[in-house]
C-alpha cells in the first residue's frame, strides 16, 4: 500500500503542477475543452490523495509498523477510534490530512461554485492546486508519510497519552478544516485580482466559504480549549501559547472580514482592505502551519522540530510577495463607490471594529515573535507570556465586546440624536444595571466588572433587536411571538444569525471573567482525611481522600485516586482522579504517567480535582483542588456561536422578492437625497 | 465439616451485603464511603506498584497553599521548556523536576526574608530575564512590545476617527453657498427627516 501511496503523492504533485501552470498561463481563454481539463485534474488531484490517505490508513489498521510513521504514532493495543485519528496526530500524517482535505474544498469549490462565477473558476483552480502541490512537495521531499524502517518493530511506541482523548479526535480535524478552507477565499479573490473581475461577484462567491472557515476555526478553537481543560490538568483553557495564538490570528482577521464584507456590499466601500483581509487571513494559517512545525519558537504543542518549517516560511514569503503585488497592480481599480458620511454611522463602526480585531491580531502576533525580535535586537532572551498577552489584550478585548453591542444600535450612513437616544437608552440601561447588581453583591475585580457589565449591555442590544423585530412582526401579521420570532430569524438570518453569534461572544466574556474568581489548593491526604475548600458563590466543599486503586486497562496501568464529595454538608458524589501509566501490547512503558483530570461541572463552577501523586508508595495521596467559576458557559457559548454561524449561513434566508423589494427600497431613499442635491 | 459451611456463610452474608449494597445506589446511599482500600494494606496502605505513578511525591506543607509564594512563583517561568510558569508546572507536569528546584529556591528566598520583587530580581540575576513570564516595562526594547500594539491602534483609530470626520465636513463646506445634501440640512420637517432615517435605517439592514 505504501507503493501506491507514494504513487498517488506523484501523481497529485505533478497534476498540480501541470494545473497551476496552466491555470495561470492563460492558455485556457477561448479554450473550453482545456478549462474542463483543468477542472478534471482539479478532480484527479482530490481522487489521487484520497489515495493516499487511505493507503495510509489501511498502514494503521492493518499495524504495518514497517512505516516509520505508523511505528511512532500507534502501537498493537491502541483503541480503534485513536489508530484512525493517528493520521493527524504527527507531522507527516497532518500534512497528508491537510493536502487530502484541501484537495477536496478545492474540488467542492469547481463542482459547488454557480456558472456566474465560470471566468474565476480556472484561475481559482490554479491557485489551490498549486497551494495542494506545495503540500504535497513538503511531503515528499521533507516529511514522507510512507517511509519505511530497515527493520519491522514488534510494536509501536504508541500514541502519545495527551492525545488518547475524544477532544484530540475531534479538534485538529476541526482546526485544520478551518485553516485549509481559507484557502477556498483566498484563491477566489487572486481570481478576482488576476481576472480584473473587482466588482461584489467574488464576495458573494466566497462568503459561505469563508463563514464554513470560520466555523471550523471557530469550533477547532474552542474544543482545543476544552481538550487543554480536561486534558493537561493545568486548570485553565487558554495560556496564550504561540500554537493557540497562531489559530487565533486567522480567526481573528477572518471575524473582521465577515463584518467589512458587509460594507463593500451594501456601500461599495473597503474593496482594498477586504481582499487584504482574505489574503493577510489566507497568510496567517500558513503562519500558523509554519510556527507549529518549524519549531522556532517553543511551544507545548508543536510537532518535533524539522526542517519542514524552511518550506512553509519559503512558501509564506513567496505568497506574500506575489499576493501583495498583485493588489497593488489592481490598487487603482479598486476604488471605493461612496464614501463614509460620519464618524456616527454602523460604516463607522464596522471600521472601529476592523480596527480591534486586525489591531488584536496585530498585538497577539507582536507578542508571539517578541521574543524572537528581543534575542535578535537585544541578544537576551525573553519569556512573553500570560501577564504580558493578558496586559496588552484584555483592555482591547473589552473595547471590542462594547462595540458588539454600540454597532447595531446604529443607523447606516448617519445617525441622528434621537435616533441614537432610542437605541442606547435599553442596552446602556441594562449594562448599567448589571453592574449595580454586581457591585452591591461584592464583586471589586475590576476588569471581571467591566466585562460582565459591558456584556449586560452587549445582552440589551441583542434582546432589544430581537424585541423589536418580533413585535413588527405581530403588529404586521398578527402572528404569535414564538412564530415571529422564528420567522424574524427565517427570513433574515444573516442578520439574527449574527446576533446569535455576539450571544456566544458575550456567553464567552462572562466565562472568561469567571477566571478572576478561580479558588484552589494543594493538599497531601491519607486515606480518611479531608480538607474544606471555598467556593467564590458562598458554600463550601469538603473533599475526603477515599483511597487508590490500582488495575490494568487496555493500554495502560490505571493508579485511580478517589474522593467523596460533600457540599455544605450534603454529600455530592465520588469523584476521581487517575495516573495512567500507559504500555505496549508487550506490557512495556511507552511514555511518562500522564495524569487525568476529575471534573465535575456545573452551572455555577466546576470542580477541578489533579492527583499529583502518592507519597513514598502508600496510599497517602497529593493532590490539587480547583474552583474554577462559570467554565460550563465557555462551552455553551461556543454552542451558541456555532449555532448562530450555522443559522447565518443557512441556505435562503427570505423570499427573492423580498430581497428585490428591499434593494429597491434603498435605491428609493437614495434617491430623495440625491433629489435634493 | 463446619469449616466449609461456615466459609459458605460468610460468603452468602458477603454476598448479600454487596447486594444490598448495590440496590442502595440508584436511591444515592454510597457504599463506598467507608474509605474502602483494594490496594492498601493498614492505615495507609502500600500501593501494588508505586512505579507507575511516577515520581514520588514529598507530602505538601502549608506554604504550598500560600497565596504570596503562588503570586510570585505564577510570575517565573519554569525553563524545562514546558512554557509555563512555575506554580503551574509544578502542580500540572509532575515529570518535571526543575520547577520542585525553583519552587525550592522560592521558598528559601522566602524564608530568607526577601520581598517579592526582591525573590523576583533575585531570579533574573541568576537565570537572566527570560526567568519571567512576562518581561519587565523597563527599557526602550520592552516598553516598546508593551505600548506598540495600544499606541498603533490608538493612532490609527485617531487618523480614522479624523479622516471621517473632515470628509464630512468637507462637502459640507463646499455645498454651503448652494443646495446641499445633508439631510440634518435639507427642507422637510425634522419628523419628516427622521422618518427617512429609519426607513433607510430599517432597508438597509
Amino acid at each position: 500500500m505504501t507503493l501506491l501511496g507514494q504513487f498517488a503523492l506523484w501523481a497529485a504533485f505533478l497534476l498540480g503542477l501541470w494545473s497551476a501552470v496552466m491555470a495561470f498561463s492563460g492558455r485556457w481563454k477561448g479554450r473550453p475543452d482545456l478549462v474542463a481539463a483543468i477542472t478534471r485534474s482539479v478532480y484527479a488531484i482530490a481522487g489521487c490523495l484520497v489515495v493516499a490517505a487511505l493507503s495510509l490508513w489501511k498502514g494503521l489498521i492493518s499495524h504495518d509498523f514497517n512505516i516509520e510513521y505508523v511505528s511512532a504514532y500507534t502501537s498493537r493495543n491502541l483503541p480503534p477510534y485513536y489508530i484512525v485519528s493517528a493520521l493527524w496526530a504527527g507531522q507527516k500524517g497532518s500534512l497528508l490530512f491537510w493536502a487530502v482535505v484541501l484537495s477536496l474544498f478545492a474540488a467542492a469549490a469547481q463542482l459547488l461554485s454557480s456558472r456566474r462565477f465560470a471566468p474565476l473558476l480556472p484561475y481559482v483552480a490554479g491557485v489551490t492546486s498549486a497551494v495542494v502541490a506545495f503540500f504535497v512537495s513538503v511531503m515528499l521531499f521533507a516529511a514522507n508519510p510512507f517511509t519505511r524502517l530497515a527493520i519491522t518493530p514488534a510494536d509501536g511506541q504508541g500514541l502519545n497519552p495527551q492525545l488518547q482523548n475524544v477532544g484530540m479526535v475531534i479538534h485538529p480535524p476541526m482546526l485544520y478544516l478551518g485553516y485549509i478552507s481559507v484557502t477556498i477565499p483566498f484563491a477566489f479573490a487572486i481570481a478576482a485580482l488576476l481576472s480584473r473581475r473587482l466588482d461584489t461577484d467574488w464576495i458573494h462567491a466566497i462568503r459561505k466559504w469563508t463563514l464554513v472557515s470560520w466555523l471550523f476555526l471557530s469550533a477547532g478553537i474552542t474544543l482545543g480549549m476544552w481538550w487543554a481543560y480536561v486534558e493537561l490538568g493545568w486548570g485553565g483553557y487558554w495560556a496564550w501559547d504561540p500554537v493557540e495564538n497562531a489559530s487565533l490570528l486567522p480567526w481573528l482577521t477572518m471575524t473582521a472580514f465577515l463584518h467589512s464584507v458587509m460594507i463593500q456590499e451594501k456601500r461599495g466601500m473597503l474593496k482594498r482592505w477586504n481582499l487584504g483581509l482574505i489574503v493577510g487571513t489566507f497568510l496567517l494559517s500558513i503562519f500558523g502551519t509554519f510556527i507549529t512545525r518549524s519549531g522556532v519558537i517553543a511551544s507545548v504543542h508543536s510537532f518535533t522540530q524539522s526542517n519542514v518549517g524552511y518550506f512553509f516560511l519559503a512558501f509564506l514569503v513567496v505568497a506574500a510577495i506575489l499576493s501583495f503585488t498583485l493588489l497593488y497592480t489592481r490598487w487603482p481599480q479598486l476604488v471605493a463607490e461612496v464614501r463614509l458620511e460620519s464618524v456616527l454611522s454602523r460604516e463607522a463602526a464596522f471600521l472601529f471594529n476592523n480596527l480591534l480585531f486586525v489591531g488584536i491580531a496585530f498585538s497577539v502576533l507582536w507578542g508571539t515573535l517578541f521574543p524572537i525580535l528581543s534575542e535578535l535586537i537585544r541578544g537576551s532572551k525573553i519569556t512573553v507570556g500570560p501577564p504580558f498577552f493578558n496586559r496588552v489584550n484584555v483592555p482591547l478585548g473589552l473595547a471590542l465586546l462594547g462595540l458588539t453591542g454600540i454597532g447595531p444600535l446604529i443607523a447606516w450612513r448617519k445617525a441622528s440624536a434621537a435616533n441614537l437616544q432610542r437605541q442606547f437608552t435599553v442596552p446602556v440601561a441594562s449594562g448599567v444595571l448589571t453592574l449595580a447588581a454586581l457591585l452591591a453583591t461584592g464583586t471589586r475585580d475590576f476588569y471581571a466588572l467591566v466585562a460582565l457589565a459591558l456584556a449586560g449591555f452587549v445582552a440589551g442590544t441583542i434582546v432589544q433587536e430581537f424585541h423589536r423585530g418580533v413585535r413588527a412582526r405581530r403588529r404586521m401579521h398578527g402572528e404569535s411571538i414564538p412564530l415571529a420570532f422564528t420567522r424574524l430569524v427565517a427570513r433574515n438570518r444573516r442578520r439574527y444569525g449574527g446576533y446569535l453569534v455576539h450571544v456566544g461572544v458575550l456567553v464567552y466574556f462572562v466565562a472568561f471573567s469567571g477566571m478572576a474568581f478561580r479558588r484552589e489548593m494543594e493538599a497531601t491526604l491519607k486515606p480518611g482525611e479531608s480538607v474544606e475548600l471555598a467556593s467564590p458563590f458562598g458554600h463550601t466543599y469538603q473533599l475526603t481522600h477515599l483511597g487508590i486503586s490500582q488495575y490494568e486497562a487496555l493500554n495502560r496501568v490505571v493508579s485511580a485516586a478517589t474522593v467523596e464529595v460533600k457540599k455544605d454538608g450534603r454529600a455530592d458524589g465520588i469523584m476521581t482522579s487517575e495516573k495512567r501509566q500507559h504500555v505496549d501490547s508487550f506490557g512495556r512503558p511507552t511514555f511518562e504517567p500522564s495524569t487525568e483530570v476529575g471534573i465535575r461541572s456545573g452551572l455555577q463552577e466546576d470542580l477541578y480535582i489533579v492527583f499529583a501523586g502518592a507519597v513514598g508508595g502508600t496510599e497517602e495521596a497529593v493532590y490539587r483542588f480547583t474552583i474554577n467559576p462559570l467554565v460550563w458557559w465557555l462551552w455553551f457559548g461556543g454552542f451558541v456561536l456555532v449555532a448562530g454561524g450555522i443559522v447565518t449561513m443557512w441556505p435562503g434566508g427570505g423570499p427573492a422578492i423580498a430581497a428585490s423589494m428591499r434593494s429597491q427600497a434603498g435605491y428609493e431613499v437614495t434617491l430623495v437625497g440625491a433629489d435634493k442635491e | 465439616m463446619d469449616e466449609p459451611t461456615g466459609n459458605g456463610v460468610a460468603s452468602r452474608r458477603g454476598f448479600l451485603r454487596a447486594l444490598g449494597a448495590a440496590a442502595l445506589v440508584p436511591f444515592g446511599v454510597s457504599p463506598g464511603s467507608q474509605a474502602d482500600s483494594l490496594a492498601g494494606r493498614g492505615d495507609v496502605g502500600t500501593l501494588r506498584d508505586p512505579t507507575v505513578l511516577g515520581r514520588p511525591r514529598v507530602p505538601t506543607d502549608a506554604r504550598e497553599n500560600d497565596k504570596q509564594i503562588q503570586a510570585i512563583e505564577t510570575r517565573l517561568a519554569c525553563n524545562c521548556g514546558c512554557t509555563l510558569d512555575v506554580f503551574t508546572c509544578r502542580t500540572t507536569d509532575f515529570t518535571c523536576t526543575y520547577s520542585p528546584a525553583l519552587h525550592r529556591e522560592v521558598l528559601a528566598l522566602f524564608d530568607d526574608g526577601k520581598t517579592a520583587q526582591e525573590i523576583l530580581d533575585a531570579f533574573v540575576a541568576k537565570y537572566g530575564e527570560k526567568a519571567l513570564m512576562a518581561p519587565k516595562p523597563r527599557g526602550v526594547m520592552n516598553l516598546t512590545g508593551y505600548l506598540l500594539p495600544t499606541v498603533a491602534i490608538t493612532i490609527a483609530g485617531g487618523v480614522l476617527f479624523a479622516v471621517i470626520s473632515r470628509r464630512r465636513l468637507a462637502p459640507a463646506q463646499a455645498r454651503a453657498p448652494g443646495g446641499n445634501t445633508d439631510l440634518a440640512q435639507s427642507s422637510g420637517s425634522p419628523e419628516e427627516l427622521e422618518r427617512l432615517r429609519q426607513a433607510l435605517a430599517d432597508v438597509e439592514d
